[in-house]
């Protein structure tokens, strides 16, 4: 940091993680639907939750482009340093998207061979999500790298703590999908999306635990990020509120509310979030290069950033517009298409 | 066998943009013809551009879907294979990028939902509005995406420091040389490409005398775009190559397959280049139109090819061929709209079988004038990946194995094949079915247009 007003590398440190904040919940709960999507209760069930995200998944996806641009934009390092990393769960995360992206227009289309993108939209979306928990995981872990060019192998994300984190992502998405079934429909789906939010809350649970105590174990310097004082008392809150949204979402679930789960859901993983940067922090490839290390040039970051807080208010403003119009529930008869 | 990633990612490269790319060409143009027939249904109430607009959105859908999908795989691509090159060039390549996804990307993907589903929950007026922010989200999109491939061509504005792009014009970067005439040469191909699209398609309901009524005006309307757009990118090509002869050479020489520098050069109408030998064989060309063409003057010089070190010379057959085709195509594209000028006046548009017949012929025709356009402008850059600062060789990720490489070539080649079938088919199917099959519902009638609730819309009840 060299004295000037703003830090603007920790102000595009703020805007991409607010930008992949955005895609895990708004592209997590489309991709959740189509976890669920198998076990639904009848194929009427199916075509009702297909609807309610199909006029909004492209703009939640488009997240996840912005997260990869933003990142080429503002940390180029971060970005030919971890995507070489990561190479093979991108290229499955990539297979995935793009089974599940193409089946919203092919199953429309489709008569006899619905079925086929049935699967082909759930597998894509279950593929999609393990991957990115692998990237996530491998993400924790950290890279091997040698000045600017990571120097491991192929399959150096391959370990028990990736593929961990990769079900852990799918339990989280189907969570986050399941409330948003709650919200946006009535009836049988609407019953079977409330039997199934416990079970997932549960698995939920079970995995932010098992990181929560993995992750310290993996690296010292995690472990003492957290447990050393005063630290420990200035990150309690974390845990702390874990535990009381938990205890609001059962309680919702129970009263059978309609929005409050999804919000709920929303809220945990806004703090699962808030705790891993907690531990990462001040470093975005793991184990020692900095945010500061990784930053594309001072020119470059101010020139983007000019651009781009003027724009994304308009894009939320939009962005909320269409939820808006696409607002209520979606039952048999909203079909709607076209 | 040792498995080259070099050569492997170059081929993935290849592939993957090439199969985006026909995406793009066809939904640009797309756009805006549903954009132009939305307005129409609102200012005149006539069913009719409804019914044509639905069946176009429907097939808009399925191309744009896969538009998307081959496009995000394009933006993890450059982090995957071409990290060196992604990194070195980050300081204009990244803001670009993101600009391009904040201006356009979320413009597209957002309006498009109320495009697809939002007929009955908006105004029409909000409806029409949604078709003309897509449209406009094409062009924006592609105004970024050539303008960060332009300066990979021909960069400006820049300074290298410790092997890393900075920029000291925005400016200049942004609105570098080839850039207009790229970009006014893309936004044109993709319009012919939409334009001969709709335009085959109406000339074989005409002749299975299907949809008359419908195929009459669609028909019409692509025949005096292309009768304006034809003509119109033989002139902007025609730039774009003197363009290219003032900051690209090499590749002009390439594209002529003209081997010694010299005047009075002939326009090879057909030839086989022959790299190692510095020759071609089987040569045919008209004396010194070459020179004419990229000189204004017989006597214009032409530089050649062995102006350059062989290790800096493009592939010089693909260049000079793929070339060819797209010329040759874009010749044929001014002869049909031609020829629709002369049935327009004799009154037998609609009704001579042979033109008919040709038309449906010329549907593939631009699609691989696009392809051969983009083989020719990137195969003609080679060896540079930043031209005159980076060499392909060196923009490979370090990292890369050959056979991870293959992995994920393999992958792409089957998931394409898969999607690009499918897709082709449920777009074949809904053409089958043709306009008369978008049924009207009551609520859409012109006396209803603006009635704030439908009976049908039961379930937008708020929250
Ligand atoms: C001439 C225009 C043009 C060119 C040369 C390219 N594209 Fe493209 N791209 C578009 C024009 C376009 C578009 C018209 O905006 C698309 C096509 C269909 C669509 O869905 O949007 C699109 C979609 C699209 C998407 C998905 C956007 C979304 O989520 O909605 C991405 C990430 C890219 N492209 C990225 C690329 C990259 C990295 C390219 C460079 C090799 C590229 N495109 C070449
Ligand atoms: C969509 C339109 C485009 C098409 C059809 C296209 C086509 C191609 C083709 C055929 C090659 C292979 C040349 C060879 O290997 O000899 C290539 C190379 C390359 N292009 Fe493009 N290109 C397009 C746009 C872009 C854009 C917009 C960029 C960057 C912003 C880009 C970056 C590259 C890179 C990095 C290579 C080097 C890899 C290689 O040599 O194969 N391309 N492109
Ligand atoms: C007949 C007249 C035409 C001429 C003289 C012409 C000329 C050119 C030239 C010189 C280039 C290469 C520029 C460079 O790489 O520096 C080019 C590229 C290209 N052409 Fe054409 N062209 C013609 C017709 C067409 C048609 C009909 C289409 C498609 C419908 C088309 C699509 C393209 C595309 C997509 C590219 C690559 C992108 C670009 O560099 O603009 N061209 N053209």
């Amino acid at each position: 940091m060299d004295g000037q007003l703003f830090d603007l590398t920790l102000i595009w440190a703020a805007i991409i993680a607010f930008g992949v904040f955005m895609y895990v919940l708004m592209d997590g709960f489309d991709l959740g639907v189509g976890i669920l999507f198998p076990f639904a209760p009848n194929e009427e069930a199916r075509d009702i939750m297909m609807n309610t995200v199909a006029p909004v998944w492209d703009g939640n996806e488009t997240w996840l482009v912005l997260g990869g641009a933003g990142l080429l934009g503002a940390f180029p390092l971060v970005y030919s340093v971890v995507l070489p990393a990561v190479y093979l769960p991108i290229l499955i995360m990539l297979a995935g998207l793009i089974f599940r992206g193409v089946a919203f227009e092919f199953r429309f289309k489709a008569k006899d061979s619905k079925w086929l993108w049935d699967i082909s939209f759930t597998v894509g979306s279950m593929v999609a999500t393990f991957a990115q928990g692998l990237v996530l995981g491998s993400f924790i872990q950290g890279f091997e790298v040698e000045g600017t060019r990571f120097v491991g192998t192929p399959f150096d994300w391959a370990t028990p703590f990736a593929l961990m984190t990769g079900f852990g992502l799918m339990a989280g998405y189907a969570l986050i999908g399941g409330s948003w079934v709650i919200l946006k429909t009535e009836g049988e789906v609407r019953d079977w999306a409330y039997r199934v939010a416990p079970v997932l809350l549960g698995l939920v649970l079970l995995f932010i635990a098992v990181v929560s105590l993995w992750t310290p174990l993996m690296r010292e310097a995690i472990a003492e990020r957290w447990f050393s004082t005063p630290n420990l008392f200035y990150f309690l809150p974390v845990p702390v509120v874990t535990g009381l949204i938990t205890l609001l979402m059962i309680k919702a679930l129970r009263d059978r509310a309609d929005y409050l789960p999804f919000l709920c859901s929303l809220g945990l993983f806004a703090l699962c979030y808030s705790g891993l940067a907690i531990s990462l922090w001040p470093n975005v490839i793991q184990p020692d290069i900095s945010l500061w290390d990784a930053a594309a040039s001072p020119g470059s970051q101010l020139f983007l950033l000019l651009g781009v807080l003027f724009i994304i208010p308009f894009i939320l403003v939009y962005t909320s517009w269409t939820y808006w119009v696409f607002r209520g529930k979606v039952t048999r008869d909203s079909v709607g298409y076209h | 066998m040792e498995l080259d990633p070099l050569l492997i990612s170059r081929i993935q490269f290849a592939f993957v943009v090439s199969f985006h790319i026909i995406f793009p060409a066809f939904t640009i143009g797309l756009a805006s013809f549903i954009a132009v027939l939305e307005g129409l249904w609102f200012k005149t109430g006539n069913p009719v551009y409804l019914r044509l607009s639905k069946m176009w959105i429907k097939v808009f859908a399925v191309s744009f879907g896969m538009g998307v999908v081959s496009g995000i795989v394009m933006s993890f691509q450059f982090g995957t294979n071409w990290s060196e090159l992604s990194y070195a060039s980050a300081n204009f390549l990244g803001p670009i990028l993101s600009y391009e996804v904040v201006t356009a990307f979320f413009l597209e993907a957002t309006f498009l939902g109320v495009l697809l589903f939002g007929r009955s929950k908006v105004p029409q007026g909000m409806h029409l509005f949604a078709a003309i922010m897509v449209a406009v989200g094409t062009f924006i999109s592609s105004f970024w995406i050539l303008s960060a491939n332009s300066w990979m061509q021909t960069p400006a504005g820049i300074e290298l420091i410790n092997g890393r792009v900075e920029v000291v014009s925005w400016l200049e970067a942004i609105f570098n040389p080839s850039f207009p005439y790229r970009f006014a040469h893309m936004v044109l191909a993709a319009f012919l490409t939409t334009g001969f699209f709709v335009i085959a398609v109406s000339a074989w309901y005409l002749l299975i005398n299907k949809s008359r009524e419908y195929a009459k005006i669609m028909f019409s309307m692509t025949l005096w775009l292309v009768v304006v757009m034809a003509p119109l990118q033989v002139l902007v090509g025609d730039m774009h190559g003197l363009d290219t002869l003032e900051h690209q050479p090499v590749k002009v020489a390439a594209m002529e397959g003209n081997w010694e520098t010299g005047t009075r050069v002939p326009l090879l109408l057909f030839a086989i280049p022959d790299q190692a030998a510095e020759s071609n064989r089987f040569e045919v060309g008209i004396p010194g139109l070459a020179s004419f063409i990229l000189k204004h003057d017989l006597d214009g010089e032409v530089p050649g090819l062995k102006d350059w070190a062989p290790e800096d010379r493009p592939h010089v057959a693909t260049v000079f061929w793929s070339f060819r085709v797209m010329v040759g195509i874009g010749m044929l594209m001014v002869l049909v709209a031609g020829l629709s000028l002369v049935l327009r006046w004799r009154g037998t548009l609609y009704e001579n079988r042979a033109f008919l017949r040709l038309c449906t012929f010329m549907m593939p025709l631009p699609f691989i004038a696009v392809l051969a356009g983009w083989i020719t402008t990137e195969m003609g850059r080679q060896p540079w990946v930043l031209y005159g600062l980076m060499r392909t060789e060196d923009a490979i990720t370090p990292s890369l194995t050959g056979g991870v490489a293959l992995t994920s070539l393999i992958v792409f080649i089957v998931v394409y094949a898969v999607i690009f079938v499918a897709g082709g088919y449920y777009i074949s199917r809904i053409l089958v079915g043709g306009p008369e099959k978008e049924d009207t519902p009551l609520d859409e009638l012109p006396e209803h247009r603006r009635r704030p609730s439908r009976p049908m819309s039961a379930a937008d009840s708020p929250l």
